[in-house]
């Protein structure tokens, strides 16, 4: 300032405090353009994220609820158990095709028990109201519980996906009558099935636990094997990269002489964080499947491209907490003659942990969003079947990871399967959520002032 | 300075327990230290003092070999401590440290409680057999860095919730508590007030019956009153050396001179 007063040091002298000068002026005007401008930068991001999460939200929530039909269903042992034995091994032979026809029966009974008019709609498309997955499901419940045949019991079948969409909005008879797969007459008759009480939305859990399902049947599809095949995935990761990670970063921070090699090593590891996720996935296809054999699509493959994924970020991030770490805690205890070791395991790394365990998660939460590498070592592949437990080598068994069923069910025809897509995304999401929460959590529980 | 007090510390008979011989310190280029020959008594406070940068503390952490940790610093000559080389390839500079002690300019204590700030040196290098033995190595360590009244109520409160002086006096009594023969202080008054520093100095002088108190002070007149040896440090040179009264009643060399009027630094 003391140049400009110099320059004219009269104009300065004789102005009062309570004008401001034009200088003072523009330096406001710039200072409020500035935080202008950060503001808007805010408020567009926020817009944005909201209207991302209002998408999401308003496409996938219906997903959590299906239409479903209640009706009584007898179980006729002339059909399911023709020699009268209830053993499950020889009622094992009749397909669903012979329980289709039971619950078709039991639906039309019921109707008629309740009066409801079926307006000259055939047994056959009053049939296809009920989900192919029913019978499936009626199956498995007799073929567990045999004492069921001969009874006449209550069935909650779920109504096939042009049902479930109705009542949810996304069919209208417009469409209907433009669509093969449903009439326009089915569509009356849902309004009276549901005056009646028989069909109602409620609480899809099968959304959440059951497996994949065939174009054929998007009410059938859930995430079940997905949202374990990303857990058993998750688990791995953790166990292989934060030792790995851990020890690396001590070794590079702590001990490591700084020379052109440790120096080559840092370069690299910032390199492979920046590699692109897709090369991973060559490279997993490449060693592990190719080379070492291990059984595609299982969640094991999917971890150890992953774990290689994440490594560098964990590496960056531990690294970063323990140089965070006062260089005056280490000379304190070195001055007391702690060793080196000690140094590291008595006081930076309980120091650093708050950090690297932020950095871990986090790191593990980017992992559990990740697509690319899985669709390359087979995890996008269409599996119906749950993996077995952790302790039966469950992580050999073929299984999808949550992104890769967003993936794979945003790209089927069926419009009801881009709205089990967007629920995906946001039981997805509340996974990331509960994860970044974790990290706050142990951040904060963990933190000390020094 | 009083006279009479000059005249009765030289009665006292000590002997030499560091020697430093042709000491030269390189950081990378920078020849910090240069060619330095000091005998630090054994039972004697020994005070370094100079301009900043003048080589005082790097010939400080080379008498228990704290350079070691800085990649770039080089360490030539020989340092004796009872005899005994301490560059010695036999010699683990773990060991040496428990036996020269070290307080820092800003008080680092551990962010652990205040009990475990003080075991945790006894505690590494295995001083104590059971919990009782333990406590009580607390207790002398505190007792004697005058910090036990003030804390004893309050052991497990964290060691950095104290306030400066104390934290100060905390890391006193750290480097204590493993009973070292040499105490090395880096400025440990820098960041007191002072009424601490009247404590830490009052402190220095009772640890002088049992152990070797090496000080860097940037305070002359810090020196003049705890210290009985004196070294005046200028540009990485050890210029003078001696009883603390010749050095600021009487000093030889015009540099010596010049530093403690004001003159220059």
């Amino acid at each position: 300032m003391s140049d400009v007063t110099a320059g004219a040091p009269g104009a300065a002298r004789g102005q009062s405090l309570l004008a401001g000068s034009a200088r003072t002026r523009a330096r406001r005007a710039r200072e409020w353009r500035m935080k202008a401008y950060g503001i808007a930068a805010i408020a567009i991001s926020l817009a944005t994220l909201f209207f991302m999460l209002a998408t999401i939200v308003i496409d996938g929530a219906p997903a959590f609820r299906q239409a479903t039909i209640s009706f009584p269903v007898t179980v006729e042992a002339a059909i399911v158990d023709k020699a009268g034995t209830r053993d499950p091994a020889a009622m094992g032979k009749v397909t669903t095709i012979g329980y289709k026809r039971l619950l078709s029966q039991g639906f039309i009974a019921a109707l008629e028990a309740r009066g409801i008019d079926r307006e000259g709609i055939t047994d056959k498309d009053l049939t296809a109201m009920i989900s192919d997955d029913a019978a499936a499901r009626l199956r498995d419940r007799v073929l567990a519980d045999p004492a069921l045949v001969g009874q006449t019991i209550e069935v909650t079948a779920y109504a096939t996906g042009r049902i479930d969409g109705y009542l949810k909005g996304r069919v209208t008879r417009e469409s209907a009558a433009r669509d093969s797969n449903v009439t326009p007459a089915q569509l009356d008759l849902a309004d009276r099935l549901m005056a009646a009480g028989m069909l109602s939305l409620r609480f899809n859990w099968g959304f959440l636990t059951g497996p994949d399902a065939s174009d054929l049947r998007p009410e059938a599809a859930g995430l079940g094997v997905a949202i374990i095949g990303s857990l058993y995935m998750m688990v791995l990761v953790a166990i292989f990269t934060v030792p790995v990670g851990v020890a690396a970063s001590i070794y590079l921070e702590e001990f490591a002489p700084k020379n052109r090699l440790t120096d080559l090593i840092e370069v690299n590891i910032s390199n492979l964080a920046a590699v692109p996720s897709i090369v991973f996935g060559i490279l997993g296809l490449a060693i592990f499947i190719n080379f070492m054999g291990l059984p595609q699509s299982s969640s094991l493959v999917g971890a150890l491209v992953i774990s290689l994924m994440t490594l560098p970020t964990i590496i960056i991030a531990t690294r970063a907490a323990i140089r965070a770490v006062p260089p005056s805690i280490r000379d304190a205890a070195m001055g007391i003659g702690a060793s080196k070791m000690q140094v590291v395991f008595h006081h930076v790394l309980p120091l650093a942990m708050p950090g690297i365990m932020t950095g871990t998660i986090l790191g593990l939460a980017s992992a559990l969003g990740e697509t690319a590498p899985l669709l390359l070592i087979g995890m996008v592949a269409f599996v119906t079947n749950f993996p077995a437990g952790p302790l039966e080598g469950g992580v050999m068994d073929p299984a999808t990871a949550l992104p890769v069923q967003v993936y794979s069910w945003a790209s089927r025809s069926d419009p009801a399967f881009i709205e089990r897509s967007s629920g995906a995304i946001i039981v997805l999401l509340v996974f990331l959520v509960i994860m970044n929460v974790a990290a706050i959590l142990l951040r904060r529980r963990f933190e000390r002032r020094w | 300075m009083n006279d009479m007090r000059l005249v009765e510390r030289d009665v006292e008979q000590v002997t030499g327990k560091i020697e430093a011989r042709g000491v030269q310190v390189h950081y990378g280029e920078k020849h910090a230290l240069k060619d330095v020959d000091v005998t630090i008594l054994d039972r004697t406070v020994t005070a370094f003092i100079g301009p900043s940068g003048c080589g005082k503390s790097t010939f400080l952490r080379c008498l228990n070999r704290m350079n070691d940790t800085v990649a770039s610093a080089r360490v030539e000559g020989r340092i004796t401590l009872d005899g005994q080389d301490i560059h010695d390839p036999r010699i683990d500079p773990v060991q040496l440290r428990a036996k020269v002690g070290m307080v820092f300019q800003k008080p680092n204590p551990f962010p652990k409680s205040i009990h475990d700030n003080v075991a945790y040196g006894p505690r590494i290098h295995g001083l104590a057999r059971g919990k009782a033995e333990l406590d009580a190595i607390v207790e002398t360590s505190l007792r004697k860095a005058a910090l036990w009244d003030e804390v004893k109520d309050r052991l497990d409160a964290p060691g950095t919730g104290l306030s400066g002086g104390q934290q100060q006096r905390l890391c006193i009594a750290r480097a204590i508590a493993t009973s070292p023969e040499v105490l090395l202080m880096d400025e440990p008054c820098s960041a007191l007030d002072p009424i601490a520093t009247a404590q830490v100095e009052e402190l220095i002088d009772e640890l002088r019956a049992q152990f070797s108190v090496v000080i860097v002070t940037h305070s002359m007149q810090q020196a003049a009153r705890v210290s009985q040896k004196t070294a005046f440090f200028h540009l990485g040179s050890l210029v003078e050396y001696g009883e603390t009264g010749q050095i600021f009643t009487n000093p030889r060399d015009p540099r010596t001179e010049a530093y403690i009027t004001g003159r220059i630094g």
